[in-house]
């Protein structure tokens, strides 16, 4: 990740002019290990701080005054802004950069999630996108200097008729074309991964086999969230909390500024709209009219038990996916909500059902509490593939549509951001997601997406 | 848990019902642009707040019904009311 080599080439979109008024330390904080501001984690800082009399931690990131003007504004702060804000300055020497969020960092679907990372999609476009961001996940915490807690556990998605049993050796087939590793095993090897699991034949949905998928598992998304957020800043990105935007300045076509809730301006030519749930509204911002609707995703958790459950577990029949947190805690998730909302409440209806379903999964839960239950947005598109890349009016970047898929794709997708707005052109990886290929009828179909029924 | 005013059957629990929509009008396929015609198939309001939409009563009478919903609140308007 760190080769100095990387940074030439991609550069070239920005014109002179705006060169000029790029941060010229960037590049030199980058080869300085990264951080140049605040200081390393390590274990022997670890055991520094712990004496007696010794300073207090620095903060992870700073506050800075808001300025009238920047190179980049990018709206959301959570996993795929504070990516693209950190690879914007790491890769391409942009940091004059700003995030703006309404909330706190990390506060919408990047900490609402379940926190599961996989590639084993189905189409190709979608494997090769995903297995780019598992690569940058596994080697996160060393680039990020941050302890992200990703644990490898291996991702099990279970088929209960023939049906699924077929998607699944349909994925495995396309996942081992693309270097995944991915296979499909019988109920007696799942037997021997999850162990908890009920795989006799005699339950209402026997399961017939699985996808296994080594490489997935399960990370600390507020880390995720924090380590990008400290990596950004020290390479000279400004956060901006409670900060709200409630209009996008367009003028012939083209982007010029944003409007803030509390009367202010910010001139810039580029606008990335990185926001989950409130896609549409800032959209609309900018003239630009999107297909996607919003529907909560409801999650749950339960009190912590000594570990037992080794692999994230999937079934997409009863819709439901569990993983064991490092804590012990049970994270469970399910499909989105039968009906469009941006209403966060929780429902008593998806918990009945959840337990229903977990239970006819593991039944030896049944005396197992719940902690609490949440709810995220999930901005769904037709064909449950993101919308990334230039929109018709100029300066405006999506990086929106990530119904049920997005914390997993955050590293990646803020690396292509970066690079298509550094650039000017979408990145090779994302060129099948831009919002033109409704128009065109070029859709992607993504059935391996998380909640949908296949 | 919301209730939707089936205007054959009752007040019904939202689970009788499926979620068919925002209301779109569908243009004329004969007259229709193909830009047109990609709007109808695609592209939505999403608004957050007052929306017309269409819901299928699939475990009660199975008709098809209007109505307009908060989708912040989930309230339902009375059939009727401005909005």
């Amino acid at each position: 990740m760190s080769e100095p080599g990387r940074n030439g080439s991609a550069r070239s979109g920005w014109n002179s002019a705006r060169n000029g008024s790029l941060n010229g330390s960037a590049n030199g904080a980058r080869r300085n290990g990264g951080l140049a501001r605040s200081a390393r984690y390590s274990a022997f800082s670890l055991l520094r701080h712990g004496l007696p009399g010794s300073a207090e931690w620095p903060r992870a990131w700073r506050t800075h005054e808001l300025r009238d003007s920047y190179d980049v504004v990018i709206i959301g702060g959570g996993v795929h802004g504070l990516a693209c804000a950190y690879y914007l300055a790491a890769n391409h020497g942009i940091s004059n950069v700003a995030v703006l969020d309404k909330g706190y960092l990390g506060g919408g679907g990047s900490g609402r999630n379940t926190a599961i990372l996989r590639s084993n999609y189905l189409t190709p476009e979608g494997v090769r996108f995903y297995d780019r961001s598992l690569e940058l996940y596994r080697n996160l915490a060393t680039e990020l200097n941050f302890n992200v807690m990703f644990s490898r556990k291996g991702h099990l998605t279970l088929a209960h008729n023939d049906s699924s049993l077929r998607t699944m050796h349909w994925r495995a087939e396309v996942n081992k074309l693309q270097g995944v590793d991915s296979s499909v095993i019988d109920p007696d090897e799942i037997k021997k991964l999850v162990p908890y699991l009920d795989t006799s034949a005699a339950t209402r949905y026997p399961i017939l086999g699985a996808l296994y998928h080594p490489p997935g598992g399960i990370i600390r998304h507020d880390a995720v969230n924090w380590g990008y957020a400290r990596a950004a800043d020290a390479l000279g990105v400004h956060l901006h909390q409670q900060t709200e935007v409630v209009g996008i300045d367009v003028s012939k076509q083209k982007v010029t500024g944003v409007q803030l809730a509390d009367g202010r301006r910010i001139a810039t030519p580029t606008v990335l709209n990185a926001t989950a749930g409130w896609s549409t509204l800032i959209s609309d911002m900018a003239g630009v009219r999107m297909p996607v609707q919003t529907s909560p995703l409801q999650a749950a958790v339960t009190e912590p038990v000594r570990p037992f459950l080794d692999a994230v577990v999937v079934s997409g029949t009863l819709h439901v996916y569990v993983s064991q947190t490092d804590r012990g805690e049970l994270v469970f998730g399910a499909s989105v909500d039968p009906f469009t909302s941006y209403s966060m409440r929780g429902s008593l209806d998806f918990i009945e059902g959840l337990a229903g379903h977990v239970l006819e999964l593991m039944p030896a839960l049944s005396k197992m509490r719940l902690l609490r239950q949440w709810a995220g947005l999930c901005d769904m598109t037709p064909d449950y593939s993101p919308i990334m890349g230039p929109t018709p009016v100029e300066g405006f970047y999506l990086d929106v549509g990530w119904g049920t898929y997005g914390f997993k794709a955050g590293p990646v997708s803020g690396e292509t951001m970066a690079e298509t707005i550094a650039t000017g052109r979408p990145a090779q990886l994302i060129s099948a997601f831009g919002l033109d290929r409704f128009e065109r009828g070029e859709l992607v179909g993504e059935k391996g997406a998380a909640a949908v029924g296949h | 848990m919301i209730e939707l005013p089936c205007p054959w059957c009752g007040p019904r629990n939202v689970a009788e019902f499926r979620h068919v929509g925002e209301a779109t009008p569908r243009p004329d396929p004969a007259t229709a642009s193909p830009e047109e015609w990609r709007g109808y198939l695609y592209l939505r309001r999403n608004a957050r707040g007052w929306t017309e939409e269409t819901w299928y009563h699939s475990a009660g009478c199975r008709r098809f019904l209007r109505l307009t919903r908060d989708t912040v609140s989930n309230q339902i308007q009375p059939p009727g009311a401005p909005s």
